[in-house]
Protein backbone atom coordinates (compact mmCIF):
# COMPACT_ATOMS: atom_id res chain seq x y z
CA UNK A 1 0.00 0.00 0.00
CA UNK A 2 2.64 2.44 0.78
CA UNK A 3 4.44 1.62 -2.05
CA UNK A 4 1.97 2.03 -4.45
CA UNK A 5 1.75 5.56 -2.35
CA UNK A 6 5.03 6.18 -2.45
CA UNK A 7 5.08 5.57 -6.67
CA UNK A 8 2.17 7.59 -7.08
CA UNK A 9 3.88 9.79 -5.61
CA UNK A 10 7.40 9.59 -7.52
CA UNK A 11 5.24 9.88 -10.92
CA UNK A 12 3.43 13.24 -9.56
CA UNK A 13 7.10 14.83 -8.89
CA UNK A 14 8.29 13.48 -12.02
CA UNK A 15 9.07 17.50 -13.59
CA UNK A 16 7.72 18.45 -16.94
CA UNK A 17 7.10 22.40 -17.70
CA UNK A 18 4.86 22.30 -20.71
CA UNK A 19 4.60 26.16 -20.40
CA UNK A 20 8.45 26.27 -20.33
CA UNK A 21 9.01 24.59 -23.25
CA UNK A 22 6.66 25.92 -25.37
CA UNK A 23 8.60 29.29 -24.43
CA UNK A 24 11.77 28.01 -25.51
CA UNK A 25 9.77 27.29 -28.71
CA UNK A 26 8.56 30.35 -29.16
CA UNK A 27 11.79 31.90 -28.57
CA UNK A 28 13.22 29.73 -31.40
CA UNK A 29 10.69 31.25 -33.59
CA UNK A 30 11.74 34.34 -33.17
CA UNK A 31 14.99 33.59 -34.32
CA UNK A 32 13.70 32.30 -37.32
CA UNK A 33 11.41 35.21 -37.79
CA UNK A 34 14.43 37.24 -37.96
CA UNK A 35 16.29 35.00 -40.34
CA UNK A 36 13.58 35.10 -42.99
CA UNK A 37 12.57 38.59 -41.65
CA UNK A 38 16.62 39.76 -42.93
CA UNK A 39 15.66 38.03 -46.61
CA UNK A 40 12.54 39.87 -46.50
CA UNK A 41 14.15 42.89 -46.00
CA UNK A 42 16.71 42.72 -48.49
CA UNK A 43 13.77 41.54 -50.98
CA UNK A 44 11.86 44.75 -49.86
CA UNK A 45 15.35 47.27 -50.75
CA UNK A 46 15.49 45.82 -53.95
CA UNK A 47 11.93 45.31 -55.41
CA UNK A 48 12.07 48.94 -54.29
CA UNK A 49 15.22 49.94 -56.27
CA UNK A 50 14.62 47.68 -59.36
CA UNK A 51 10.31 47.47 -59.52
CA UNK A 52 10.40 46.92 -63.78
CA UNK A 53 12.90 44.26 -63.38
CA UNK A 54 10.66 42.51 -60.77
CA UNK A 55 8.08 42.45 -62.72
CA UNK A 56 9.13 41.20 -65.72
CA UNK A 57 11.17 38.33 -64.04
CA UNK A 58 8.41 37.67 -61.50
CA UNK A 59 6.13 36.90 -64.60
CA UNK A 60 7.70 33.59 -65.63
CA UNK A 61 6.97 31.92 -62.12
CA UNK A 62 3.78 29.58 -62.44
CA UNK A 63 1.19 31.13 -60.58
CA UNK A 64 -0.75 27.75 -60.72
CA UNK A 65 2.09 25.73 -58.89
CA UNK A 66 2.41 28.39 -56.25
CA UNK A 67 -1.67 28.69 -55.41
CA UNK A 68 -1.17 24.72 -55.35
CA UNK A 69 1.43 24.99 -52.82
CA UNK A 70 -0.40 27.35 -50.87
CA UNK A 71 -3.47 25.76 -50.88
CA UNK A 72 -1.31 22.86 -49.97
CA UNK A 73 0.77 23.96 -46.83
CA UNK A 74 -2.56 25.28 -45.65
CA UNK A 75 -4.02 22.28 -45.54
CA UNK A 76 -1.57 20.86 -43.91
CA UNK A 77 -1.27 23.10 -41.10
CA UNK A 78 -5.15 22.86 -40.78
CA UNK A 79 -4.41 18.68 -40.11
CA UNK A 80 -1.43 19.73 -37.58
CA UNK A 81 -3.75 21.67 -35.34
CA UNK A 82 -6.71 18.83 -35.86
CA UNK A 83 -3.93 16.01 -34.91
CA UNK A 84 -3.63 18.32 -31.71
CA UNK A 85 -7.47 18.68 -30.91
CA UNK A 86 -7.54 14.61 -31.20
CA UNK A 87 -4.77 13.96 -29.15
CA UNK A 88 -6.39 15.92 -26.63
CA UNK A 89 -9.69 14.61 -26.71
CA UNK A 90 -7.72 10.72 -26.03
CA UNK A 91 -8.15 9.97 -30.12
CA UNK A 92 -4.88 8.20 -30.77
CA UNK A 93 -5.83 6.96 -34.02
CA UNK A 94 -7.09 9.96 -35.23
CA UNK A 95 -4.16 12.23 -34.53
CA UNK A 96 -1.66 9.33 -36.00
CA UNK A 97 -3.67 9.57 -39.00
CA UNK A 98 -4.03 13.40 -39.55
CA UNK A 99 -0.19 13.78 -39.01
CA UNK A 100 0.11 11.41 -41.58
CA UNK A 101 -2.06 13.27 -43.94
CA UNK A 102 0.03 16.27 -43.18
CA UNK A 103 3.33 14.35 -43.86
CA UNK A 104 2.04 13.47 -47.24
CA UNK A 105 0.59 17.00 -48.27
CA UNK A 106 4.17 18.12 -47.18
CA UNK A 107 6.02 15.26 -49.83
CA UNK A 108 3.35 16.87 -52.71
CA UNK A 109 4.77 20.45 -51.52
CA UNK A 110 8.30 19.16 -52.26
CA UNK A 111 7.47 17.60 -55.46
CA UNK A 112 5.64 20.36 -56.30
CA UNK A 113 8.90 22.35 -55.99
CA UNK A 114 11.03 20.19 -57.58
CA UNK A 115 9.14 20.21 -60.90
CA UNK A 116 9.04 23.94 -60.31
CA UNK A 117 12.88 24.07 -59.70
CA UNK A 118 13.54 21.41 -62.77
CA UNK A 119 11.35 23.88 -65.37
CA UNK A 120 13.28 26.90 -64.46
CA UNK A 121 16.67 24.55 -64.48
CA UNK A 122 15.95 23.48 -68.04
CA UNK A 123 15.36 26.83 -68.90
CA UNK A 124 19.10 27.75 -67.57
CA UNK A 125 17.66 29.66 -64.75
CA UNK A 126 20.17 28.66 -61.89
CA UNK A 127 21.97 30.03 -59.44
CA UNK A 128 25.45 31.27 -61.36
CA UNK A 129 24.19 29.93 -64.78
CA UNK A 130 25.12 31.90 -67.89
CA UNK A 131 21.79 32.44 -68.97
CA UNK A 132 20.77 34.47 -65.64
CA UNK A 133 24.20 36.14 -65.56
CA UNK A 134 22.89 37.36 -69.12
CA UNK A 135 19.93 39.44 -67.33
CA UNK A 136 19.71 42.71 -66.11
CA UNK A 137 20.65 42.94 -62.43
CA UNK A 138 17.13 43.21 -61.38
CA UNK A 139 16.29 39.90 -62.62
CA UNK A 140 19.51 38.23 -61.31
CA UNK A 141 18.39 39.83 -57.87
CA UNK A 142 14.89 38.82 -57.93
CA UNK A 143 16.08 34.79 -59.16
CA UNK A 144 18.30 34.80 -56.47
CA UNK A 145 16.24 35.78 -54.31
CA UNK A 146 13.72 33.39 -55.01
CA UNK A 147 16.07 30.46 -55.05
CA UNK A 148 17.29 31.45 -52.20
CA UNK A 149 13.83 32.22 -50.21
CA UNK A 150 12.12 29.32 -51.54
CA UNK A 151 14.84 27.05 -51.03
CA UNK A 152 15.26 28.05 -47.54
CA UNK A 153 11.42 27.55 -46.86
CA UNK A 154 11.88 24.30 -48.56
CA UNK A 155 14.30 23.13 -46.18
CA UNK A 156 12.34 24.30 -43.39
CA UNK A 157 9.58 21.88 -44.94
CA UNK A 158 12.08 19.20 -44.83
CA UNK A 159 12.88 19.77 -41.39
CA UNK A 160 9.40 19.57 -40.22
CA UNK A 161 8.69 16.16 -42.12
CA UNK A 162 11.65 14.92 -40.26
CA UNK A 163 10.03 16.34 -36.65
CA UNK A 164 6.19 15.32 -37.58
CA UNK A 165 7.74 11.70 -38.04
CA UNK A 166 9.11 11.98 -35.23
CA UNK A 167 5.69 12.98 -33.44
CA UNK A 168 3.99 10.21 -35.01
CA UNK A 169 6.42 7.67 -33.44
CA UNK A 170 6.12 9.19 -30.21
CA UNK A 171 2.42 9.14 -30.23
CA UNK A 172 2.36 5.39 -31.26
CA UNK A 173 4.69 4.47 -28.70
CA UNK A 174 2.38 6.45 -26.09
CA UNK A 175 5.38 9.27 -25.47
CA UNK A 176 2.60 12.15 -26.23
CA UNK A 177 -0.38 11.38 -24.44
CA UNK A 178 -3.60 12.95 -23.80
CA UNK A 179 -2.71 14.66 -20.43
CA UNK A 180 1.34 15.55 -22.17
CA UNK A 181 1.25 16.95 -25.39
CA UNK A 182 3.44 19.34 -25.31
CA UNK A 183 6.07 18.02 -27.79
CA UNK A 184 3.04 18.20 -30.65
CA UNK A 185 2.03 21.07 -29.65
CA UNK A 186 5.81 22.67 -30.21
CA UNK A 187 5.81 20.76 -33.63
CA UNK A 188 2.52 22.23 -34.44
CA UNK A 189 4.04 25.60 -33.90
CA UNK A 190 6.94 24.96 -35.81
CA UNK A 191 4.65 23.77 -39.14
CA UNK A 192 2.55 26.82 -38.72
CA UNK A 193 5.87 29.26 -38.51
CA UNK A 194 6.55 27.63 -41.90
CA UNK A 195 2.77 28.20 -43.43
CA UNK A 196 3.11 31.57 -42.27
CA UNK A 197 6.24 32.35 -44.15
CA UNK A 198 4.72 30.79 -47.02
CA UNK A 199 1.93 33.06 -46.44
CA UNK A 200 4.57 35.66 -47.21
CA UNK A 201 6.26 34.29 -49.72
CA UNK A 202 3.52 33.31 -52.28
CA UNK A 203 2.12 36.54 -52.86
CA UNK A 204 5.57 38.47 -53.34
CA UNK A 205 6.98 36.37 -55.54
CA UNK A 206 4.25 34.49 -57.40
CA UNK A 207 1.35 37.23 -57.31
CA UNK A 208 3.55 40.38 -58.79
CA UNK A 209 2.06 41.60 -62.21
CA UNK B 1 -5.18 18.25 -12.27
CA UNK B 2 -8.63 19.25 -12.77
CA UNK B 3 -7.74 23.18 -11.98
CA UNK B 4 -4.84 22.64 -14.74
CA UNK B 5 -7.46 21.43 -17.41
CA UNK B 6 -9.76 24.09 -16.70
CA UNK B 7 -7.30 26.85 -17.57
CA UNK B 8 -6.15 24.56 -21.15
CA UNK B 9 -8.25 25.99 -23.38
CA UNK B 10 -9.18 23.43 -26.51
CA UNK B 11 -10.28 24.62 -29.75
CA UNK B 12 -12.96 22.32 -31.41
CA UNK B 13 -12.54 20.51 -34.57
CA UNK B 14 -15.44 23.29 -36.45
CA UNK B 15 -13.34 26.46 -35.42
CA UNK B 16 -10.36 25.16 -37.03
CA UNK B 17 -11.78 24.06 -40.42
CA UNK B 18 -13.52 27.39 -40.18
CA UNK B 19 -10.07 29.25 -40.09
CA UNK B 20 -8.87 26.90 -43.19
CA UNK B 21 -12.26 27.48 -45.28
CA UNK B 22 -11.25 31.11 -44.60
CA UNK B 23 -7.85 31.27 -45.39
CA UNK B 24 -8.51 29.23 -48.66
CA UNK B 25 -11.01 32.06 -49.57
CA UNK B 26 -8.92 34.58 -48.83
CA UNK B 27 -6.10 32.72 -50.98
CA UNK B 28 -8.51 32.86 -53.62
CA UNK B 29 -9.18 36.74 -53.40
CA UNK B 30 -5.38 37.28 -53.51
CA UNK B 31 -4.99 35.54 -56.47
CA UNK B 32 -8.09 37.05 -58.13
CA UNK B 33 -7.16 40.36 -57.37
CA UNK B 34 -3.43 40.01 -58.99
CA UNK B 35 -5.15 38.43 -61.60
CA UNK B 36 -6.91 41.92 -62.30
CA UNK B 37 -4.21 44.15 -61.85
CA UNK B 38 -4.61 47.27 -59.74
CA UNK B 39 -1.60 48.79 -60.56
CA UNK B 40 -0.01 50.15 -57.46
CA UNK B 41 -2.75 49.06 -55.05
CA UNK B 42 -2.39 45.45 -55.87
CA UNK B 43 1.19 45.17 -53.35
CA UNK B 44 -0.75 46.67 -50.78
CA UNK B 45 -3.87 44.80 -51.01
CA UNK B 46 -1.29 41.56 -51.56
CA UNK B 47 0.40 42.52 -47.94
CA UNK B 48 -3.08 43.24 -46.18
CA UNK B 49 -4.44 39.94 -47.09
CA UNK B 50 -1.37 38.15 -46.20
CA UNK B 51 -1.26 40.12 -43.24
CA UNK B 52 -4.99 38.64 -42.55
CA UNK B 53 -4.19 35.23 -42.97
CA UNK B 54 -1.03 35.35 -40.62
CA UNK B 55 -3.57 36.85 -38.16
CA UNK B 56 -6.00 34.27 -38.30
CA UNK B 57 -2.82 31.34 -38.46
CA UNK B 58 -1.36 32.70 -35.40
CA UNK B 59 -4.20 33.44 -33.62
CA UNK B 60 -6.08 30.19 -33.80
CA UNK B 61 -3.72 27.77 -35.29
CA UNK B 62 -0.95 28.60 -33.17
CA UNK B 63 -3.45 29.36 -30.00
CA UNK B 64 -2.06 32.61 -29.43
CA UNK B 65 -5.15 33.98 -28.51
CA UNK B 66 -5.86 31.84 -25.76
CA UNK B 67 -1.85 31.72 -24.41
CA UNK B 68 -0.70 33.24 -21.89
CA UNK B 69 0.09 36.73 -22.02
CA UNK B 70 3.87 36.65 -22.20
CA UNK B 71 3.79 34.58 -25.52
CA UNK B 72 1.69 37.90 -27.09
CA UNK B 73 4.64 39.56 -25.40
CA UNK B 74 7.07 37.78 -27.15
CA UNK B 75 5.39 37.78 -30.55
CA UNK B 76 5.24 41.90 -30.20
CA UNK B 77 8.97 41.84 -29.37
CA UNK B 78 9.84 39.78 -32.57
CA UNK B 79 6.86 41.95 -34.41
CA UNK B 80 8.71 45.26 -33.43
CA UNK B 81 12.10 44.44 -33.64
CA UNK B 82 11.34 43.36 -37.50
CA UNK B 83 9.55 46.99 -37.91
CA UNK B 84 12.43 48.70 -36.54
CA UNK B 85 15.02 47.46 -38.71
CA UNK B 86 12.61 47.42 -41.97
CA UNK B 87 12.27 51.38 -40.87
CA UNK B 88 15.95 52.40 -40.00
CA UNK B 89 16.66 50.34 -43.07
CA UNK B 90 14.35 52.40 -45.82
CA UNK B 91 15.34 55.39 -43.57
CA UNK B 92 18.65 55.09 -45.20
CA UNK B 93 17.55 53.93 -48.79
CA UNK B 94 14.88 56.58 -49.10
CA UNK B 95 16.92 59.65 -48.23
CA UNK B 96 20.56 58.15 -49.34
Amino acid sequence: MSNHQETAAATHQTHRDDVGAKMGMWLFLFTEVLLFGGLFLVYAVYRYQYQQQFHIAAMELNTGIGTLNTIILLTSSLTVALSIAAIQKGNKFLSMILISTTLILAAMFMVNKFFEWSTKFSHGIYPGSKELAAKPNGQILFYGLYFVMTGLHGLHVLVGMVVLTFMLVFIKRDIITKDSYAKLENSGLYWHLVDLIWIFLFPLFYLIQ
Amino acid sequence: MSEHDNKVHHISYGTYILVWVALLAFTSITVTIAGIGLGRYTLFIALLIAAIKSTLVINIFMHIKFDEPIFKVFLALSGVTLLIIFALTFFDVLFR
